[in-house]
């Protein structure tokens, strides 16, 4: 079911109006029985490969938890027999038996995740009529990796002892298949969805109301602004167009997918919203950020969340790390031997990111040049500091702030452009088209009007681009949204001029199912 | 705790480690840091802080962190 269409906003609908009518204490079950149905649109494959992610994670949570309470138990038991290093001793044994319990779930839940990914494009199986078939039959499974990640993350809470461990199963369920999330994230955490997913909710108007208008706007950005623009990015990639049109290509590129992206997550958040559930925030204000390493704090917050607590941490600090960090020190000198163990953790982390994305070189290349602009930024703290330090004033000035957030941005926007050739050699190729081919005057002479955009559409879809800038500026400290509830007219008069604006000038067809969210789709 | 302050300065410069208490919250510290913050007192004081401590709460004073040096040691 696509987020974008009649069709998801009827089944919200509903399930809203049932969610507030049933007795409190069944509410929980409403929406799993919500999620059930949502998935069940995607088909029998896709609930199976849920199911088994449900269960896996159910059963060693299950174990884990168990563990803990026995290891508890047995130190309080003990406190008096045994010395402070023979107790230390027992738990340090005991750990790694949950460690390796833990490492076996997470096994097994990634051997899912990469067979659908990357192997049943050789292996696959589809069921028809007949049965089985097995063949070339690449799987999509919607949401894959949003539920093993957030599988695989609760798992690692509890063996960390940072979440509590759920016994009902169904309550499980629920947790790890919350059906908003399940097509583009957010990838939530125990401690932020766990408990307000059992808890009862009151009908609440203002959180309702904020959360329609939340979802008005992610249409509006996904409609009127990111997927207006597509067809232009289409034919550039599809024509190899170079010079000014990569540069354009790069700029169109950074607003479709903030359009699509942010607003996917309005959409769900927003959804959510209305059903009294707080959703953690996958984006604050990305475009504002004036460092590589400050962007991926804004940008898919609980993606980079995620990498950084499960991979990047505990790869850092294994023991193999340290001793490289040792063994740095000792040969290379004191500055290597530190950063060596950073170092090595960040690009082997943002290259599991890039291999999320899917399994090709462009996002290896991808992930790797990321990790690369983090680090140089990294070394180059120390020279910006003495330049702060220098020139305060100038440092904290509009305009210098302006150009750190416009490089940013523009740094972001041509590494972002692997994913619109998928093909590495072109990438560069056309990239370095831009310092031989001089033909800016091209789209001054009608160029960009041949790009499968009119001249209405990139009005309106400037006009898009100022109210997001706008509206991103005005929600820094407050959301605009619950601004605009306390000023009941004003907010009703938006919310209608929305409605509108999405109807007239929103990219859909005559079936009203707007095309796929990157997120939802690509990177599922 | 002087031994702590010292390896923070080494870290960033300029900043009041005695009374600061929001280096993550405001952003002193990122991940990266973290992570170098760490090896040096695994060096200093034989201390090893798994992953699961890193919490914004234990990181975000010179106070915090030594409270957190201090119970795994005593663990």
């Amino acid at each position: 079911m696509n987020f974008a269409s009649f069709e998801f906003l009827a089944f919200l609908a509903v399930l809203t109006l049932v969610y507030f009518l049933v007795p409190k204490k069944v509410q929980w079950i409403v929406l799993l029985l919500g999620s059930v149905v949502f998935y069940a649109f995607a088909g029998f494959v896709s609930f199976f490969f849920l199911l088994f992610a449900i269960v896996i994670s159910y059963i060693t949570v299950q174990i884990l938890g168990k563990r803990i309470e026995s290891l508890k138990k047995y130190l309080e038991e003990t406190k008096t027999t045994l010395t402070k290093d023979e107790r230390k001793a027992y738990r340090a044994k005991h750990k790694n038996t949950s460690l390796v319990i833990l490492c076996i779930g997470i096994f097994v839940m990634t051997l899912s995740l990469v067979y659908v990914k990357y192997l049943s494009s050789m292996i696959g199986f589809k069921i028809t009529e007949r049965g089985i078939s097995f063949g070339k039959y690449a799987l999509e499974i919607m949401g894959i990796s949003y539920y093993t990640f957030i599988s695989i993350g609760y798992m690692i809470d509890v063996y960390r002892e940072r979440a509590a461990v759920e016994r009902n199963f169904f309550r499980h369920a629920l947790f790890v298949s919350f059906f908003p999330q399940l097509a583009m994230g957010p990838i939530s955490r125990y401690a932020d969805t766990g408990e307000q997913l059992k808890a009862t909710h009151s009908f609440d108007a203002k959180e309702a109301w904020c959360g329609f208008l939340r979802i008005l706007w992610g249409f509006f950005k996904k409609l009127v602004v990111a997927d207006a623009i597509a067809p232009a990015i289409g034919f550039i990639v599809s024509q190899k167009l170079g010079g000014i049109y990569f540069i354009l290509l790069c700029l169109f590129y950074s607003i479709r997918i903030y359009g699509d992206f942010t607003g996917g997550i309005d959409i769900v958040l927003g959804s959510a919203q209305i059903l009294g559930i707080k959703l953690p925030e996958n984006f604050n204000r990305p475009f504002s950020s004036k460092s590589t390493a400050e962007y991926w704090n804004r940008w898919h917050m609980t993606m980079g969340n995620w990498f950084t607590n499960y991979i990047f941490y505990p790869l850092s600090l294994t023991k193999t790390m340290q001793k490289l960090s040792k063994w740095g020190r000792a040969k290379l000198g004191t500055g290597v031997g530190k950063r060596l163990p950073v170092y090595t953790a960040t690009i082997i982390t943002w290259l599991a990111t890039g291999l999320w994305h899917g399994i090709a070189w462009n996002f290896v290349v991808w992930g790797l040049l990321n990790g690369v602009v983090i680090l140089i930024s990294q070394e180059l703290n120390p020279l910006y500091e003495k330049f702060r330090a220098r020139f305060p004033k100038l440092w904290n000035s509009a305009p210098y702030q302006s150009f750190m957030a416009v490089r940013t941005f523009l740094l972001m926007s041509l590494i972002r452009v692997f994913d619109c050739y998928c093909d590495v050699p072109l990438t560069f190729d056309r990239f370095f088209s831009t310092f031989y081919t001089f033909n800016i005057g091209e789209i001054f002479k009608g160029g960009l009007l041949e790009l499968n955009v009119s001249l209405t559409q990139y009005i309106v879809i400037a006009v898009g681009i100022v109210i997001m800038t706008a509206v991103s500026r005005l929600s820094a400290e407050k959301p605009l949204r619950e601004v605009l509830w306390g000023k009941p007219i004003l907010g009703n008069a938006i919310m209608a001029i929305l409605c509108i604006a999405i109807l007239v000038f929103g990219s859909y067809g005559l079936g009203f199912d707007a095309s796929a969210f990157i997120y939802g789709g690509t990177f599922n | 705790m002087e031994k702590l302050i010292e390896i923070l300065e080494n870290l960033h410069e300029g900043i009041d480690y005695e009374t600061c208490e929001t280096l993550i919250d405001d952003g002193i510290l990122d991940s990266l840091d973290i992570v170098t913050l760490i090896t040096d007192i695994n060096d200093a004081f034989d201390v090893a802080i798994p992953p699961e401590e890193i919490l914004p709460e234990n990181f975000n004073s010179a106070k915090a962190i030594f409270a957190l040096i201090e119970k795994l040691d005593n663990i």
